[in-house]
């Protein structure tokens, strides 16, 4: 190109702009890094939690006297004291809260005198009180037998034993929640005909209800008794465990849940016990004030008030945005209308909140409460519910799908409809018909943006309905099935009551960001489903050519 | 609807063998005049080719024939009639959905539904009520063949119509609009975007329409006008120059200007 005479030789006029690329692509790259690093932290921690550490006895130097602790390493810091002086120090678990009396411990590295790993330190996850680190020292069952760790059938019998009280658990949850449930139900509807028929305002014989209130406190008796005795059982047999300063500490058999050997696991080991301890996380309730146990309920709750929410939202949103661009007379009122459904998606999130607490809570449900539950002691649709707070995130990812739908509605070709009214439709159906299947795919990315907003809101949801804990999840086997009233636990809330609101904040670390990662795939994985529809949608629909 | 109906019958005798009568009819967009004083019959059963340079009013004057214009913030007749079968369509009582039912209109670009064959064909039948899917099924097949269409889809009707190439879809689109049963039927320059075979299917379905239907054509290819047409219109800057015979047009026409369109010496 050297050749003057090259009449396509460069001006550098081709070059000209070429700074905006470059400023672009690094938007661009910081975007996309920020992202990744978030991602890739949340990713990398929430899975971390999951895998089980080894755990090792560190010989300190305490005031002259040796002390063993025994545990795994948490953290490793550098800290600087009043003096300027700094310290390297690392933060161990250490668990044994009654031994203790705290879990976590920081060590000064400098008094460290060894560490070493025996192989038969135990991780033993228990109901309440955190883990427990230490040696298997014996099994004392309530007969007076007694198993000892050298007893070759010592494993067996401890597996035994966390297996037969998960039985016992399982029957005392039956019991409580299903039986005494079901007559404390029974009892409270009776005493409130008994009262309704003494008032005269229903007809009745008292003492057929007192006959059945007899018989239901006789059951009630029968099912405590029972429920007595499963405890006692559930308190009888102790395992005890050796801790690495000598001291033992007992754990009843009926609050042992599973006993783990990390440092004799290899990695196949270690790989199932990250898979055990994933789907604890998946599928338990939690415990401890949400820092132990699993999440189930939170996750329960946040798929289905997000698809509740959707419920809600397309349909309004559709027909709200098939009125504006369709049949409105375009004029100001319309372009009114328009600019603030546009600034709704702009109010913050808890005025939502806050309307959604007095509007559909206070005012509608005291309505319904009013009129159908006009005896209830307590209120039932005049408190926070799921159904509420699906409305009330409806409303606030409502003009999403109104936007979405009203560009999905003007990109249809002229063509199109033109051609449906060519055909003799009205103008109803030709929207009907041909239309709306055209700019489904539109709505449905409407619909995906607005899922998306709505499983990540918390702060509105903490007025209508979120609590921190739930036993009872809406949709359950007891009729009618579908309880659109119940609070429920959501995720989001999760994320900030562990983070924030508890008590140990160092324990629920772990548990935030495992969660946090949970609710980013939950999110995804709801999203990729919309995407998926739709795109088979736009597949079936596809845009002509012309 | 029921008021059309009396007012045709009452009408019939008097107009029987036009199809479309046009009276001086001028139309607006907003402020600018795009037809002008425009008065032509077309007789019952033929056909009529729309030729002239483009901006003309062509497609405006075929929209004025089903009230497309309707669609049009601004657009309206100013003056002169319009009668479809010996009633003047732009009387308040008529019903634009009831006219179009009857006055079907193919478009220049093809349209299809985002929806499969079988539906695009069956929509008309469907919205005017017809849910029977054996009736259906006659009519979208009867409506297939009638278009030339029926062998090269008969096996694919449940596939979306944009599998079709452009024109299978431009034949689908006229299969849709007979399937409605229309008694006229608009083209809007049909073939404008296909190539010389399936131009040549078109057309030849045209002629065929031509028995059951009346049809008033758009084109910009003088050989299809000559090829398909009984008469032809000339239109040039929104006036009809002239109007007569097909084979009067291109071989004697009477005017100056409509010699120069048609021989091509136009400019
Ligand atoms: N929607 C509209 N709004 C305003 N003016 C319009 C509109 N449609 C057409 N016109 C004008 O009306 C005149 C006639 O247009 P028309 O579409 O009828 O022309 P045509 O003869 O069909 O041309 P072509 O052969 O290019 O399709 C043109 O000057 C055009 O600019
Ligand atoms: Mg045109």
């Amino acid at each position: 190109m050297a050749d003057s005479s090259n009449a396509f030789a460069t001006t550098g006029r081709s070059r000209r702009g070429e700074p905006f690329v470059w400023l672009t692509a690094a938007g661009l790259t910081i975007g996309v890094i920020l992202t990744l690093g978030l991602l890739g932290l949340v990713v990398v921690k929430g899975l971390e939690v999951f895998w089980p550490d080894r755990l090792e006895v560190f010989e300190v130097d305490q005031d002259g006297a040796t002390e063993s602790v025994a545990g795994y390493l948490v953290q490793d810091r550098t800290r600087r004291d009043l003096d300027g002086a700094t310290h390297e120090e690392i933060q161990v678990f250490r668990g044994n809260l009654e031994l203790y009396g705290e879990k976590f411990l920081f060590l000064d590295k400098a008094d460290i005198r060894d560490t070493s790993r025996p192989d038969d330190l135990l991780l033993v996850e228990r109901m309440e009180g955190g883990h427990v680190i230490g040696t298997a020292a014996r099994i004392e069952f309530g007969d007076g037998a007694r198993v000892g760790a050298e007893d070759p059938e010592f494993g067996d019998r401890l597996e035994a034993l966390i297996e037969e009280n998960e039985e016992r658990r399982k029957e005392l949850k039956e019991i409580e929640k299903d039986q005494i449930g079901r007559n404390a139900k029974q009892v409270k509807e009776l005493t409130l005909r008994r009262r309704l028929i003494e008032d005269g305002v229903e007809s009745g014989s008292i003492e057929a209800i007192d006959a059945e209130l007899q018989e239901l406190q006789a059951e009630f008796a029968r099912l405590d008794e029972e429920r007595g005795e499963i405890r006692e059982r559930l308190e009888a047999d102790r395992f005890l465990v050796a801790s690495a300063d000598g001291r033992e500490l007992g754990i009843a058999g009926g609050e042992l849940l599973h006993v783990f050997e990390p440092n004799r696991a290899g990695f196949f080991a270690r790989l199932g016990e990250t898979l055990r301890r994933m789907w604890s996380f998946l599928s338990d309730d939690p415990r401890e004030a949400n820092t132990e146990g699993g999440v189930y309920p939170a996750i329960f709750g946040t798929v289905v008030m997000t698809l509740v929410m959707s419920i809600f939202v397309t349909p309004f949103g559709v027909i709200a945005a098939i009125y504006l661009r369709e049949y409105a007379k375009q004029g100001p009122l319309v372009r009114a209308v328009r600019i603030s459904v546009n600034n709704l998606a702009g109010v913050p999130s808890i005025v939502f909140g806050v309307f959604g607490l007095a509007f559909f809570i206070y005012f509608v449900g005291g309505v319904v409460d009013g009129w159908f539950f006009p005896n209830a002691e307590e209120p039932v649709y005049k408190s926070g519910g799921i159904l509420w707070a699906s409305l009330t995130l409806a409303l606030l990812t409502v003009p999403v799908v109104i936007v979405a739908t009203e560009e999905a509605l003007a990109a249809v070709p002229r063509g199109v409809r033109e051609a449906a009214l060519a055909c003799g439709a009205s103008k109803w159906q030709a929207i009907q018909r041909v239309v709306l299947p055209a700019s489904l795919p539109g709505i449905l990315t409407g619909v995906i943006l607005a899922m998306a907003r709505g499983a990540g809101e918390v702060a509105p949801l903490m007025l209508v309905g979120v609590v921190k804990s739930a036993p009872d999840l809406p949709i359950d086997a007891a009729a009618p099935f579908i309880h659109p009233e119940r609070q429920f636990m959501h995720l989001g809330f999760h994320i900030y009551d562990l983070g924030f609101q508890s008590p140990d904040s160092e324990a629920a670390k772990p548990m935030v960001f495992a969660t946090t990662l949970l609710l980013i795939f939950i999110v995804v994985v709801m999203n990729l489903s919309a995407i998926i529809i739709r795109n088979r949608l736009r597949k079936k629909y596809a845009t002509s050519s012309f | 609807m029921h008021d059309m109906v009396q007012t045709r019958e009452q009408a019939e005798a008097a107009v029987a063998t036009h199809a479309i009568r046009v009276d001086g009819v001028d139309f607006c967009y907003g402020s600018s005049r795009a037809l002008k004083e425009i008065s032509m019959d077309v007789p019952k059963g033929e056909i009529v080719a729309l030729i002239g340079p483009s901006g003309c009013g062509k497609s405006t004057l075929l929209r004025c024939f089903n009230r497309m214009n309707d669609l049009v913030p601004g657009a309206r007749v100013t003056k002169g009639t319009i009668h479809i079968d010996g009633v003047e369509i732009h009387r308040p009582e008529v019903d634009p959905v009831e006219l179009r039912r009857r006055v079907g209109m193919v478009f220049q670009k093809s349209n299809p539904f985002p929806r499969t064959i079988y539906e695009n064909v069956a929509y008309g039948p469907r919205i005017s009520g017809t849910s029977d899917k054996q009736e259906l099924d006659a009519i979208v097949e009867n409506a297939l063949r009638g278009a030339a269409l029926w062998d090269e889809v008969k096996d694919r009707l449940n596939e979306s119509a944009f599998g079709l190439s452009g024109g299978q879809q431009q034949r689908l689109c006229i299969a849709r609009t007979i399937a409605v049963k229309p008694e006229i039927v608009l083209m809007d320059e049909p073939c404008s975007a296909l190539d010389p075979v399936a131009t040549a299917k078109v057309e030849e379905l045209i002629l065929e329409l031509r028995n059951d239907y009346t049809i008033v054509i758009v084109t910009h290819n003088m050989q299809q006008a000559t090829r398909v047409s009984d008469r032809t219109a000339f239109f040039y800057l929104g006036e009809l120059i002239e109007y007569g015979g097909t084979s009067q047009i291109f071989t004697n026409p009477g005017r100056q200007e409509t010699e120069d369109y048609v021989t091509g010496r136009f400019g």
